[in-house]
Protein backbone atom coordinates (compact mmCIF):
# COMPACT_ATOMS: atom_id res chain seq x y z
CA UNK A 1 0.00 0.00 0.00
CA UNK A 2 2.82 2.36 0.91
CA UNK A 3 4.30 1.91 -2.55
CA UNK A 4 1.01 2.90 -4.21
CA UNK A 5 0.74 5.99 -1.99
CA UNK A 6 4.29 7.01 -2.95
CA UNK A 7 3.60 6.45 -6.68
CA UNK A 8 0.32 8.39 -6.47
CA UNK A 9 1.76 11.36 -4.57
CA UNK A 10 4.81 11.56 -6.86
CA UNK A 11 2.69 11.27 -10.02
CA UNK A 12 0.34 14.07 -8.95
CA UNK A 13 3.22 16.29 -7.80
CA UNK A 14 5.35 15.75 -10.91
CA UNK A 15 2.40 16.32 -13.27
CA UNK A 16 1.43 19.47 -11.37
CA UNK A 17 4.87 21.06 -11.79
CA UNK A 18 4.97 20.15 -15.49
CA UNK A 19 1.56 21.74 -16.04
CA UNK A 20 2.40 24.74 -13.85
CA UNK A 21 5.32 25.59 -16.14
CA UNK A 22 2.96 25.73 -19.13
CA UNK A 23 0.30 27.78 -17.31
CA UNK A 24 2.11 30.13 -14.91
CA UNK A 25 2.99 33.61 -16.24
CA UNK A 26 6.69 33.84 -17.06
CA UNK A 27 7.46 36.64 -14.61
CA UNK A 28 6.95 34.37 -11.57
CA UNK A 29 9.63 31.86 -12.50
CA UNK A 30 11.98 34.13 -14.42
CA UNK A 31 13.59 35.73 -11.35
CA UNK A 32 17.35 35.03 -11.45
CA UNK A 33 17.51 33.59 -7.91
CA UNK A 34 14.61 31.19 -8.55
CA UNK A 35 16.20 30.01 -11.79
CA UNK A 36 19.60 29.56 -10.17
CA UNK A 37 18.10 27.53 -7.36
CA UNK A 38 16.04 25.37 -9.72
CA UNK A 39 19.13 24.59 -11.78
CA UNK A 40 21.22 23.75 -8.71
CA UNK A 41 18.66 21.62 -6.87
CA UNK A 42 19.05 18.59 -9.19
CA UNK A 43 22.85 18.81 -8.76
CA UNK A 44 22.52 18.44 -4.97
CA UNK A 45 19.89 15.68 -5.19
CA UNK A 46 21.67 13.63 -7.85
CA UNK A 47 25.02 13.88 -6.04
CA UNK A 48 23.50 12.73 -2.75
CA UNK A 49 21.57 9.91 -4.44
CA UNK A 50 24.63 8.69 -6.34
CA UNK A 51 26.68 8.57 -3.14
CA UNK A 52 23.95 6.91 -1.07
CA UNK A 53 23.17 4.22 -3.60
CA UNK A 54 26.88 3.49 -4.06
CA UNK A 55 27.83 3.29 -0.36
CA UNK A 56 24.54 2.80 1.47
CA UNK A 57 23.04 -0.47 2.64
CA UNK A 58 19.87 0.34 4.52
CA UNK A 59 21.13 2.80 7.14
CA UNK A 60 24.74 1.61 7.09
CA UNK A 61 27.65 2.70 4.95
CA UNK A 62 29.49 -0.19 3.29
CA UNK A 63 32.23 -0.74 0.71
CA UNK A 64 31.26 -3.46 -1.76
CA UNK A 65 31.36 -4.31 -5.47
CA UNK A 66 29.09 -1.36 -6.33
CA UNK A 67 31.95 1.08 -5.62
CA UNK A 68 34.04 -0.44 -8.41
CA UNK A 69 31.01 -0.63 -10.71
CA UNK A 70 30.07 3.02 -10.26
CA UNK A 71 33.77 3.97 -10.48
CA UNK A 72 33.95 2.21 -13.84
CA UNK A 73 30.82 4.11 -14.92
CA UNK A 74 32.67 7.32 -14.02
CA UNK A 75 35.56 6.30 -16.25
CA UNK A 76 33.10 5.50 -19.07
CA UNK A 77 31.55 8.96 -18.64
CA UNK A 78 34.96 10.61 -18.79
CA UNK A 79 35.52 8.75 -22.08
CA UNK A 80 32.19 10.17 -23.33
CA UNK A 81 30.48 6.79 -23.60
CA UNK A 82 26.74 6.89 -24.41
CA UNK A 83 24.21 6.65 -21.56
CA UNK A 84 23.36 2.97 -21.99
CA UNK A 85 27.03 1.97 -22.17
CA UNK A 86 27.72 3.83 -18.91
CA UNK A 87 24.94 1.95 -17.12
CA UNK A 88 25.96 -1.35 -18.74
CA UNK A 89 29.59 -0.95 -17.60
CA UNK A 90 28.48 -0.31 -14.00
CA UNK A 91 26.29 -3.42 -13.99
CA UNK A 92 28.89 -5.66 -15.69
CA UNK A 93 31.79 -4.61 -13.44
CA UNK A 94 29.68 -4.98 -10.27
CA UNK A 95 28.50 -8.44 -11.33
CA UNK A 96 32.03 -9.44 -12.34
CA UNK A 97 33.55 -8.38 -9.00
CA UNK A 98 30.81 -10.23 -7.08
CA UNK A 99 31.42 -13.37 -9.13
CA UNK A 100 35.16 -13.25 -8.39
CA UNK A 101 34.97 -12.57 -4.63
CA UNK B 1 19.44 11.52 -20.09
CA UNK B 2 19.92 15.21 -20.74
CA UNK B 3 23.51 14.23 -21.36
CA UNK B 4 22.42 12.04 -24.29
CA UNK B 5 20.53 14.78 -26.02
CA UNK B 6 23.45 17.19 -25.96
CA UNK B 7 24.87 15.52 -29.05
CA UNK B 8 21.70 15.63 -31.09
CA UNK B 9 20.68 19.17 -30.16
CA UNK B 10 22.80 20.85 -32.76
CA UNK B 11 21.32 21.28 -36.23
CA UNK B 12 22.80 19.16 -38.98
CA UNK B 13 25.82 20.80 -40.66
CA UNK B 14 24.05 21.15 -44.01
CA UNK B 15 21.03 22.95 -42.59
CA UNK B 16 20.30 26.52 -43.50
CA UNK B 17 18.55 27.17 -40.18
CA UNK B 18 15.44 29.04 -41.28
CA UNK B 19 13.96 26.36 -43.52
CA UNK B 20 14.72 23.09 -41.76
CA UNK B 21 12.80 20.31 -43.53
CA UNK B 22 10.17 18.47 -41.47
CA UNK B 23 11.86 15.15 -42.22
CA UNK B 24 15.11 16.37 -40.64
CA UNK B 25 13.25 17.44 -37.50
CA UNK B 26 11.50 14.09 -37.30
CA UNK B 27 14.82 12.28 -37.74
CA UNK B 28 16.46 14.25 -34.89
CA UNK B 29 13.46 13.68 -32.65
CA UNK B 30 13.30 9.96 -33.37
CA UNK B 31 17.01 9.61 -32.63
CA UNK B 32 16.64 11.13 -29.18
CA UNK B 33 13.39 9.31 -28.49
CA UNK B 34 14.80 5.89 -29.38
CA UNK B 35 18.15 6.32 -27.59
CA UNK B 36 16.64 7.52 -24.34
CA UNK B 37 13.51 5.41 -24.57
CA UNK B 38 15.67 2.29 -24.48
CA UNK B 39 17.02 3.27 -21.08
CA UNK B 40 13.58 2.57 -19.64
CA UNK B 41 14.98 -0.95 -19.57
CA UNK B 42 17.39 0.12 -16.80
CA UNK B 43 14.48 1.58 -14.86
CA UNK B 44 12.35 -1.55 -15.18
CA UNK B 45 15.22 -3.69 -13.92
CA UNK B 46 16.06 -1.33 -11.04
CA UNK B 47 12.44 -0.99 -9.99
CA UNK B 48 11.88 -4.75 -9.95
CA UNK B 49 15.14 -5.17 -8.04
CA UNK B 50 13.87 -2.60 -5.52
CA UNK B 51 10.89 -4.87 -4.84
CA UNK B 52 8.09 -3.14 -6.78
CA UNK B 53 5.58 -5.39 -8.51
CA UNK B 54 5.26 -5.47 -12.30
CA UNK B 55 2.11 -3.34 -12.15
CA UNK B 56 3.69 -0.81 -9.77
CA UNK B 57 6.76 -0.52 -11.99
CA UNK B 58 4.70 0.05 -15.14
CA UNK B 59 2.36 2.54 -13.47
CA UNK B 60 5.40 4.51 -12.27
CA UNK B 61 6.62 4.96 -15.85
CA UNK B 62 3.13 5.66 -17.22
CA UNK B 63 2.10 8.20 -14.58
CA UNK B 64 5.29 9.85 -13.35
CA UNK B 65 7.25 9.75 -16.64
CA UNK B 66 10.35 11.68 -15.64
CA UNK B 67 13.37 9.43 -15.34
CA UNK B 68 15.43 10.80 -12.46
CA UNK B 69 12.36 11.11 -10.22
CA UNK B 70 11.40 7.50 -10.96
CA UNK B 71 14.84 6.17 -10.04
CA UNK B 72 14.89 8.28 -6.88
CA UNK B 73 11.44 7.05 -5.86
CA UNK B 74 12.16 3.33 -6.19
CA UNK B 75 15.58 3.78 -4.57
CA UNK B 76 14.03 5.47 -1.53
CA UNK B 77 11.31 2.82 -1.29
CA UNK B 78 13.92 0.05 -1.49
CA UNK B 79 15.83 1.68 1.37
CA UNK B 80 12.67 1.52 3.49
CA UNK B 81 11.73 5.20 3.38
CA UNK B 82 8.16 6.19 4.21
CA UNK B 83 6.05 6.97 1.13
CA UNK B 84 5.96 10.72 1.70
CA UNK B 85 9.70 11.26 2.19
CA UNK B 86 10.29 9.01 -0.84
CA UNK B 87 7.80 11.06 -2.88
CA UNK B 88 9.32 14.35 -1.67
CA UNK B 89 12.78 13.46 -3.01
CA UNK B 90 11.31 12.43 -6.36
CA UNK B 91 9.16 15.57 -6.48
CA UNK B 92 12.09 17.93 -5.88
CA UNK B 93 13.95 16.31 -8.77
CA UNK B 94 10.89 16.95 -10.97
CA UNK B 95 10.71 20.68 -10.23
CA UNK B 96 13.07 21.50 -13.09
CA UNK B 97 10.31 20.45 -15.50
CA UNK B 98 8.33 23.57 -14.50
CA UNK B 99 11.13 25.69 -15.94
CA UNK B 100 11.14 23.65 -19.13
CA UNK B 101 7.38 24.20 -19.39
CA UNK B 102 7.91 27.91 -19.08
CA UNK B 103 10.29 27.97 -22.04
CA UNK B 104 8.10 25.62 -24.08
CA UNK B 105 4.85 27.53 -23.55
CA UNK B 106 6.41 30.59 -25.17
CA UNK B 107 8.09 28.59 -27.93
CA UNK B 108 5.22 26.27 -28.89
CA UNK B 109 2.37 28.73 -28.17
CA UNK B 110 0.04 25.89 -27.20
CA UNK B 111 -3.70 26.56 -27.07
CA UNK B 112 -5.44 26.13 -23.70
CA UNK B 113 -7.08 22.72 -24.23
CA UNK B 114 -3.83 21.16 -25.54
CA UNK B 115 -1.75 22.12 -22.51
CA UNK B 116 -2.95 19.50 -20.01
CA UNK B 117 -2.23 16.77 -22.58
CA UNK B 118 1.17 18.17 -23.58
CA UNK B 119 2.23 18.66 -19.94
CA UNK B 120 3.07 14.99 -19.33
CA UNK B 121 5.76 15.20 -22.03
CA UNK B 122 7.50 18.26 -20.61
CA UNK B 123 10.85 16.64 -19.69
CA UNK B 124 14.59 17.00 -20.38
CA UNK B 125 14.65 15.40 -23.82
CA UNK B 126 11.54 16.92 -25.42
CA UNK B 127 12.66 20.36 -24.23
CA UNK B 128 16.17 19.90 -25.60
CA UNK B 129 14.85 18.87 -29.03
CA UNK B 130 12.20 21.62 -29.19
CA UNK B 131 14.60 24.38 -28.13
CA UNK B 132 17.12 23.30 -30.78
CA UNK B 133 14.68 23.93 -33.65
CA UNK B 134 14.82 27.10 -35.77
CA UNK B 135 11.07 27.70 -36.23
CA UNK B 136 7.85 27.27 -34.26
CA UNK B 137 6.59 24.66 -36.69
CA UNK B 138 9.81 22.65 -36.35
CA UNK B 139 9.72 23.01 -32.55
CA UNK B 140 6.15 21.68 -32.45
CA UNK B 141 7.05 18.70 -34.64
CA UNK B 142 10.20 18.03 -32.62
CA UNK B 143 8.35 18.19 -29.30
CA UNK B 144 5.52 15.93 -30.47
CA UNK B 145 7.63 13.28 -32.20
CA UNK B 146 10.11 13.11 -29.31
CA UNK B 147 7.25 12.97 -26.81
CA UNK B 148 5.34 10.17 -28.58
CA UNK B 149 8.45 8.08 -29.31
CA UNK B 150 9.86 8.45 -25.84
CA UNK B 151 6.56 7.79 -24.06
CA UNK B 152 5.88 4.61 -26.02
CA UNK B 153 9.43 3.23 -25.83
CA UNK B 154 10.06 4.23 -22.20
CA UNK B 155 6.95 2.38 -21.09
CA UNK B 156 7.57 -0.63 -23.32
CA UNK B 157 11.18 -1.02 -22.17
CA UNK B 158 10.12 -0.51 -18.54
CA UNK B 159 7.83 -3.52 -18.92
CA UNK B 160 10.55 -5.58 -20.61
CA UNK B 161 13.12 -4.62 -17.97
CA UNK B 162 10.80 -5.57 -15.12
CA UNK B 163 9.94 -8.88 -16.78
CA UNK B 164 13.62 -9.56 -17.42
CA UNK B 165 14.54 -8.85 -13.79
CA UNK B 166 11.81 -11.18 -12.56
CA UNK B 167 13.02 -13.89 -14.90
CA UNK B 168 16.62 -13.81 -13.67
CA UNK B 169 15.68 -13.65 -9.97
CA UNK B 170 18.56 -12.34 -7.80
CA UNK B 171 19.23 -8.92 -9.37
CA UNK B 172 22.17 -8.21 -7.04
CA UNK B 173 24.13 -11.22 -8.30
CA UNK B 174 23.88 -9.63 -11.75
CA UNK B 175 25.12 -6.28 -10.46
CA UNK B 176 21.83 -4.60 -11.28
CA UNK B 177 21.83 -2.62 -8.03
CA UNK B 178 24.64 -0.57 -9.61
CA UNK B 179 22.33 0.59 -12.45
CA UNK B 180 20.56 3.21 -10.28
CA UNK B 181 23.66 5.07 -9.06
CA UNK B 182 25.21 4.85 -12.56
CA UNK B 183 22.10 6.53 -14.01
CA UNK B 184 22.30 9.32 -11.42
CA UNK B 185 26.01 9.78 -12.12
CA UNK B 186 25.37 9.97 -15.87
CA UNK B 187 22.70 12.63 -15.32
CA UNK B 188 24.88 14.56 -12.87
CA UNK B 189 28.18 14.59 -14.80
CA UNK B 190 27.24 17.12 -17.51
CA UNK B 191 25.85 19.48 -14.84
CA UNK B 192 29.19 19.78 -13.01
CA UNK B 193 30.50 22.62 -15.17
CA UNK B 194 31.39 25.32 -12.67
CA UNK B 195 32.72 25.67 -9.15
CA UNK B 196 29.25 26.43 -7.78
CA UNK B 197 27.92 23.13 -9.15
CA UNK B 198 30.92 21.17 -7.87
CA UNK B 199 30.77 22.73 -4.41
CA UNK B 200 27.04 21.93 -4.24
CA UNK B 201 27.62 18.32 -5.28
CA UNK B 202 30.46 17.86 -2.77
CA UNK B 203 28.42 19.30 0.11
CA UNK B 204 25.41 17.19 -0.86
CA UNK B 205 27.53 14.01 -0.86
CA UNK B 206 28.88 14.81 2.61
CA UNK B 207 25.37 15.52 3.94
CA UNK B 208 23.80 12.54 2.20
CA UNK B 209 26.35 10.04 3.49
CA UNK B 210 26.96 11.63 6.89
CA UNK B 211 23.28 11.72 7.80
CA UNK B 212 22.42 8.28 6.37
CA UNK B 213 23.10 6.37 9.63
CA UNK B 214 21.33 8.90 11.89
CA UNK B 215 18.15 10.02 10.10
CA UNK B 216 15.16 7.96 8.86
CA UNK B 217 15.44 6.57 5.30
CA UNK B 218 14.71 9.16 2.61
CA UNK B 219 15.28 12.17 4.87
CA UNK B 220 19.07 12.54 4.35
CA UNK B 221 18.51 13.22 0.61
CA UNK B 222 16.07 16.00 1.44
CA UNK B 223 18.56 17.58 3.85
CA UNK B 224 21.29 17.20 1.22
CA UNK B 225 19.12 19.23 -1.17
CA UNK B 226 19.75 22.20 1.14
CA UNK B 227 23.32 22.21 -0.23
CA UNK B 228 21.90 24.14 -3.22
CA UNK B 229 20.53 27.18 -1.31
CA UNK B 230 23.50 27.01 1.12
CA UNK B 231 26.09 27.27 -1.64
CA UNK B 232 24.10 29.98 -3.44
CA UNK B 233 23.89 31.95 -0.18
CA UNK B 234 27.63 31.74 0.49
CA UNK B 235 28.38 32.57 -3.13
CA UNK B 236 25.92 35.47 -3.07
CA UNK B 237 27.59 37.01 -0.03
CA UNK B 238 31.01 36.67 -1.58
CA UNK B 239 29.80 38.15 -4.86
CA UNK B 240 27.77 41.00 -3.38
CA UNK B 241 30.42 43.46 -4.60
CA UNK B 242 30.50 41.91 -8.07
CA UNK B 243 26.85 41.70 -9.07
CA UNK B 244 27.49 41.84 -12.79
CA UNK B 245 28.94 38.35 -12.88
CA UNK B 246 25.59 36.79 -12.07
CA UNK B 247 24.38 37.84 -15.49
CA UNK B 248 27.07 35.92 -17.31
CA UNK B 249 26.34 32.92 -15.13
CA UNK B 250 22.75 33.00 -16.35
CA UNK B 251 24.03 31.89 -19.73
CA UNK B 252 25.16 28.55 -18.35
CA UNK B 253 21.59 27.76 -17.48
CA UNK B 254 20.43 28.50 -20.98
CA UNK B 255 22.35 25.44 -22.13
CA UNK B 256 20.53 23.13 -19.76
Amino acid sequence: MNVWIAIGVTAVGCYAVKLAGLLVPGSVLERPLVRRLAALLPVALLAALTAQQTFGDGRELVLDARVLGVGAAGVALALRAPFLVVVGVAVAVTAGVRALL
Amino acid sequence: MAHETAHTERPEPGDTGGGKPDAAVVRDALGVGVAVGLSGFAFGVTSAGAGLTLLQTCMTSLLIFTGASQFALVGALAAGGNPFTAAAGAFFLGIRNAFYGLRLSQLLALRGPVRPAAAQWVIDETTAVALAQPTRRAARIGFTVTGVTLYLLWNLTTLLGALGAEAIGDTEAWGLDAAGPAVFLALLAPMLRGTVERATAALAVVLGLGLLPVLPAGVPVLVAALAAPAVLYVRGRRDSGRVRRSESRGNEEEQR
